[in-house]
């Protein structure tokens, strides 16, 4: 599989784009996807919520198991994915895509997000 | 003793299909190879080929095999016809549950006692313990083979071009040997997926060559490679019980709702008679917790352990649950107090992180295949 070049990556397998206007989109990455199995539900932050990098601002639930989202940047959520909410599976088919998370007004970013190919690296 | 997890005969096999492994009662299995969404609709709608090679299987023989088995388990073995199987249980001296198994009789004086991978050894002593005084044999096959399952409704169909075994002379619960794609078979109607199926017990150096057989005769008619994780959906959706969710050793078979598998009517005495006729009596007079299914009106999932809750009071526990690919909404089993057991019971819910979550009371099983 393949990360995307223009993306950064957390280490807990969330994906964060470039902003614009500020704000960037959020995701989890294919290796996150495929690991969990098929995703049936998710909670994502409200639009106004304030997430902060590193902590808990939803949940990813599959088949087997439910699995914490973190926010890989700290600031104010404009906008979260519906479709995503009423199609899950989105999430598996086109992570990097249609199955984005949510979007956030980014206010602090921390210094330890990852390239693509440190990413790559990193998820093995 | 090492840890290393133990291989099937077809790990390199799963390997190279890309599975993501699993471990499973020391046994590194296939979870699943692509989606356990499209596996478990493959069972229901076409056929899945299952590695089953963790299960355990003891071998009973000797002019007091039925004795042996008669005293050890809590089912009667001695109306099992030749060449059919029966579905039982073998509990503590005090009752309790120490595993569900299925028990085939594959001679006059030989049976096949199959026990859950994970109670396996346990199943294995016990068995011995009380095969003392018995002119029996308990020999562990574990090794002896690998077990391999064809499940869904066009498994018939894919296994007959690979047999001239008689399949429609073969009932459900039933099993005969045979030759699946040149390859000698134990050739069982048996399954735990809900669906009409087969297990295939082998010879684990032919697993292999059986498996790449039933891959081509199955993939015309859409069998794919299926793993533990959809295995699991489809007995949640059968209603059928799991160790160490549904069956334990804190539960005989009367709390689980299964008293019907032990014969108290059989000829002599069964390990657990005393305790479980208390029991049975204890069922009659005072009903305990009852195994119900529960059906979500919203999306997020109940998993074993959580509370099912009613008017803000604990009235049971959820014991198994996952999404249902089939009904496409969450599903559990769970055991609840009497009193609100009933189908259609109103005001039930189940914890899910905090959030009392609404759910249907309904009966089991939540999916019963058309016949």
């Amino acid at each position: 599989m393949s990360n995307p070049q223009q993306l950064r990556y957390s280490k807990e397998h969330e994906w964060l784009s470039a902003a614009e206007d500020g704000v960037s989109t959020v995701g989890i990455t294919e290796h996150a996807a495929n690991a969990l199995g098929d995703v049936v539900y998710v909670q994502l932050p409200e639009v106004g919520d304030t997430v902060t990098a590193g902590e808990t601002c939803g949940e990813l639930e599959s088949t087997k198991s439910v699995s914490d989202l973190y926010s890989p940047v700290s600031g104010e959520v404009t906008e979260a994915n519906e479709d995503v909410v009423g199609d899950p599976s989105l999430v598996n088919s086109a992570p990097f895509e249609g199955g984005w998370l949510f979007k956030v007004r980014v206010s602090e970013e921390p210094k330890d997000l990852l390239s693509a190919d440190e990413y790559t690296e990193f998820a093995g | 003793m090492s840890n290393a997890p133990r291989l099937t005969a077809l790990d390199a096999l799963h390997r190279s299909l890309g599975a993501t492994m699993t471990d499973f009662a020391g046994w590194d299995m296939p979870l699943r190879y692509g989606s356990e969404r499209d596996e478990h609709n493959a069972v229901r709608t076409k056929a899945g080929l299952f590695d089953l090679s963790h299960m355990g299987e003891i071998t009973v023989t000797g002019p007091q095999a039925v004795d042996l088995l008669n005293y050890a388990l809590v089912g009667n073995i001695g109306t099992v016809g030749l060449g059919r199987a029966r579905y039982t249980m073998i509990c503590r001296e005090d009752g309790g549950i120490l595993d569900d198994l299925i028990v085939y009789r594959l001679g006059e004086d030989e049976y096949m006692v199959v026990a859950n991978a994970g109670n396996a050894q346990i199943v294995l002593d016990a068995v011995t313990a009380r095969a003392q005084g018995f002119d029996a044999t308990v020999r562990d096959d574990r090794d002896a083979y690998a077990l391999i399952a064809v499940q869904g409704p066009e498994s018939p169909g894919i296994l007959k071009s690979l047999t001239d075994a008689d399949l429609d002379g073969l009932k459900y619960y039933a099993g005969l040997p045979g030759t699946v794609a040149g390859v000698p078979a134990l050739i069982a109607r048996t399954g735990y997926t809900g669906e009409d199926g087969f297990e295939l017990f082998v010879e684990p150096q032919h697993a292999e060559k059986l498996w790449q057989a039933l891959t081509e005769a199955g993939a015309p008619a859409g069998l794919i490679p299926c793993g533990l994780s959809c295995r699991d959906t489809l007995r949640l959706e059968a209603g059928m019980p799991l160790y160490g969710h549904e069956l334990t050793t804190a539960l005989t078979p009367f709390d689980a709702g299964l008293g019907r598998v032990v014969k108290f009517e059989k000829d002599g005495d069964f390990v657990g008679r005393e305790a479980l006729t208390a029991a049975a009596e204890r069922a009659e007079s005072a009903p305990p917790r009852k195994l119900v299914g529960l059906i979500a009106e919203g999306r997020r999932v109940p998993r074993a352990g959580m509370s099912v809750v009613a008017d803000g009071t604990v009235i049971g526990e959820v014991t198994s649950g996952a999404p249902s690919p089939t009904l496409g909404k969450p599903i559990a089993m769970a055991y609840v107090d009497a009193a609100h057991a009933a189908p259609g019971t109103p005001g039930v819910g189940v914890d899910i992180r905090g959030t009392h979550e609404p759910y249907e009371v309904v009966a089991l099983p939540f999916y019963k295949r058309q016949k």
